[in-house]
């Protein structure tokens, strides 16, 4: 809406130019601000979000590096630049999610007050609540008694809550719901915490393949009465239900066994429902973003997620390094600064001049100090992100700065998506 | 903070957790090296799979057994303490498994062949709880393994899940009861919860001086004191950054001319704009320490000791880490 046409034109002509450029969504060849990214064109946040084919974008990054926060930020930017946008957040900070209006785990959309409507725009937020979602599925494709059944079994009760991978299955299913929804025209999501980045991409696949698989079906055969097992199979199953009771008890095989046969109707669609959500993300109205802290850890993981999605050709936006420690504006390397601290702290006990001015040199020798702790911290910073700049020179880059208080309101949401914007 | 006794001298399992991008590895690895003192051997445990511990050390990848990684401090000023060892071990639910299996079935060659079927993967998956059970026994198992009556390592430091599970990681045998009510898992888990749950081990949470840090500590302190027996060591602050003056100095507003002054006389120029930068990133810093302080004040009414690691601003390397093993060490946690 607030987009002029003849860029947009020119952005749909960019997009056509190279295969290089449909997989990292081009940017102007602006240089980033900041000198910690200097070789990198600069993230041009307003372009994606005001592009109104851009759809879905997904927030993913490894643990602790700031993925919700950035994507309620987007979410609230986009909104209030005319966008109806939803964000689903899988496990929000308390106070962001208070910012957000949000009380509740209750898997429904929330408008979210206090954003502007000006430009026509509005924001919805919810919370992933995994159990619900997975029950929903259960509801909606088995009859009633079948589905209480399934409810009711205690294998599934833990599937549902607890397995590895349930969380990022059905905030994958969440955000296939509310794409095919068509309630909102840009949804962002934020991937739920885990070590790695990569789980959100191998997490829902993997449920998928265990829920189809042929082991699971093995498992469930002997309780079909009546159906064959073939001999091979009959050889590995007796070895696999032999170990697992050992494992597990023979409780918990029967309790998977009943589940499996309850179950047995809706397999199939757990694998078809990953794989079209998986296909939603290859889609050109999609754009991932990686976050990521200037830390040699969550570097080298946001590293191994832009070449995964290369692999898997999907379009991505560009990398968020947030939490950076802008350098001082004043020019004076850490060397000369602890030099003079030195200096001046020499001078102190030499007993030179009037009280007052041993006050002052001690505080400017303490201010140098700082100084040269503040450059050098930028300078590490620099030198890890350098390491991500040379092996993907073409990764758009937004910095966001280190904020000494976390984000409890939209003002402070707000504030981080002005850092996001070009300047 | 004066040198003290060792605050956990009973504990033979540490237990090291925090919030994502706190430290937790950096301060396991430093708390293992500290620990490793006067010929005692140390077994560092890491459970994720991110080969973390090898990175920190700087060495190639672990494999799945225990390795050798580092000679730990010596005592100060004590030229007849050499030190003693730090072991590593990287923990996969999958290699766990077979060793149990080896263990207590006897089964490693059918345990293999049972993984090329997809058993592993299948079994960790029909019982979400086996695979942290797996990795704690793993840990009880050596901190309680012996050799001709002594233990094999005085203690076992476990860089464990982040904040956000270590109540569930931890608290094994309500993690399997739901599933497994009776059975060999189950008898392990209650001899891996034994273990767990007694003044044996500790479980210390590593926090920065940041809100949200803190409040999952916080919560996470508040989580394991609901559950019986199990104790709560100290927290660790990681990457504090240490007020360069007292905080009444701090408070007093910078006298950018007295400053301008005393840049020149230290020989430098443009002292008018130096000094004025200078005092508006001292006062930046003085916001940044009252902050600091507040959250600390925090931690601090939650109770269990503190200890606290400055931020290295030229990154970890293992010269940092012994440094905060030093630290470790001189502030009482080994």
């Amino acid at each position: 809406m607030s987009e002029p046409q003849g860029r947009e034109a020119a952005w749909t002509e960019e997009r056509a130019t190279s295969d290089e450029g449909r997989r990292q969504a081009k940017a102007p060849r602006r240089r980033a601000a900041g000198s910690m990214s200097a070789g990198n064109p600069r993230l041009d946040m307003d372009r994606i979000i005001d592009d109104r084919r851009t759809r879905i974008i997904v927030c993913c990054g490894s643990g602790g590096v700031g993925k919700t926060t950035a994507a309620a930020a987007i979410g609230l930017r986009a909104a209030e630049r005319g966008r109806q946008v939803c964000v689903l957040t899988v496990d929000p900070a308390r106070r962001l999610a208070q910012s957000m209006g949000l009380t509740s785990l209750d898997n429904t959309p929330r408008l979210v007050e206090g954003v502007s409507d000006e430009n026509g725009g509005s924001l919805h937020a919810m919370m992933l609540d995994m159990k619900r979602t997975f029950d929903e599925i259960v509801e909606a494709h088995a009859d009633p008694a079948r589905a209480a059944q399934i409810l009711a079994n205690p294998f599934y009760q833990s599937l549902s809550s607890s397995f590895a991978g349930t969380q990022e299955y059905m905030a994958m299913e969440k955000l296939g719901q509310l794409r095919r929804s068509d309630e909102w025209d840009l949804i962002v999501v934020d991937t739920p915490p885990s070590r790695s980045a990569l789980d959100f991409l191998d997490a829902p696949e993997r449920l998928g393949r265990f829920l189809d698989g042929r082991l699971i079906r093995v498992l469930a055969s002997p309780v079909k009465a009546g159906r064959p097992v073939t001999r091979v199979l009959n050889v590995g199953f007796s070895m696999m239900t032999s170990a697992l009771t050992k494992l597990l008890g023979a409780q918990v095989l029967r309790d998977a066994q009943t589940f499996i046969s309850a179950f047995d109707t809706m397999f199939g669609g757990f694998r078809e429902r990953a794989e079209a959500t998986y296909r939603l993300l290859q889609a050109p109205g999609t754009s991932f973003l990686v976050v990521a802290a200037p830390e040699p850890d969550a570097l080298r993981e946001a590293s191994y997620f832009v070449e995964r999605l290369d692999e898997e050709r999907m379009p991505l936006g560009g990398l968020i390094l947030n939490r950076v420690h802008t350098l001082p504006a004043i020019r004076l390397s850490a060397a000369r600064s602890l030099a003079a601290a030195e200096t001046l702290e020499g001078i102190i006990p030499n007993g030179r001049g009037v009280p007052a001015e041993a006050n002052d040199y001690s505080v400017t020798a303490a201010a140098l100090r700082l100084h040269a702790e503040w450059m050098n911290l930028g300078e590490r910073e620099q030198r890890v992100a350098g390491a991500f700049t040379s092996a993907h020179p073409a990764v758009p880059i937004a910095e966001v700065p280190a904020l000494p208080v976390d984000v409890h309101d939209l003002a402070g949401l707000r504030r981080i998506g002005d850092s996001l914007a070009l300047p | 903070m004066t040198t003290r006794d060792t605050d956990w001298d009973g504990v033979r399992l540490h237990v090291v957790t925090g919030k994502g991008g706190t430290g937790k590895t950096t301060v396991a690895g430093a708390l293992a090296l500290a620990l490793a003192h006067g010929g005692r051997k140390v077994l560092l445990i890491e459970t994720e799979g991110r080969q973390g511990i090898a990175q920190l050390f700087d060495r190639p990848p672990l494999p799945y057994g225990e390795r050798k990684i580092a000679i730990g401090l010596g005592e100060p000023d004590d030229g007849r303490d050499p030190g003693g060892d730090v072991y590593a071990l990287a923990i996969d639910p999958e290699g766990a498994l077979l060793d149990y299996l080896h263990m207590f079935y006897n089964m490693r060659s059918a345990g293999i062949a049972l993984t090329k079927l997809g058993l592993v993967d299948f079994a960790t998956t029909i019982a979400p709880g086996l695979s942290d059970v797996l990795v704690t026994g793993k840990a009880t198992e050596a901190a309680r393994r012996k050799k001709s009556g002594r233990f094999v390592y005085d203690c076992v430091v476990l860089d464990a899940p982040p904040t956000g599970r270590i109540g569930r990681f931890l608290n094994v045998t309500a993690e399997v009861s739901g599933l497994a009510k009776v059975g060999p898992i189950r008898t392990h888990a209650d001899t891996v919860a034994n273990v767990i749950k007694s003044p044996q081990t500790a479980v210390h949470f590593v926090s920065t001086l940041e809100e949200m840090p803190v409040q999952e500590t916080l919560d996470g302190i508040a989580e394991l004191r609901g559950i019986a027996g199990m104790q709560v060591g100290g927290i660790v602050i990681n990457m504090a950054r240490p007020a360069v003056l007292s905080r009444e100095e701090l408070k007093a507003s910078a006298d950018v001319e007295g400053m301008a002054r005393a840049l020149a006389s230290a020989g430098l120029h443009t002292t008018d704009t130096l000094a004025a930068a200078l005092a508006d990133e001292l006062a930046e810093h003085a916001r940044h320490v009252e902050l600091q302080d507040r959250e600390r004040s925090e931690l601090e009414a939650a109770g269990p000791p503190i200890y606290e690691l400055p931020m290295i601003a030229e990154g970890i390397d293992l010269a940092a880490l012994h440094r905060l093993a030093a630290e470790l060490r001189d502030q009482g946690a080994a």
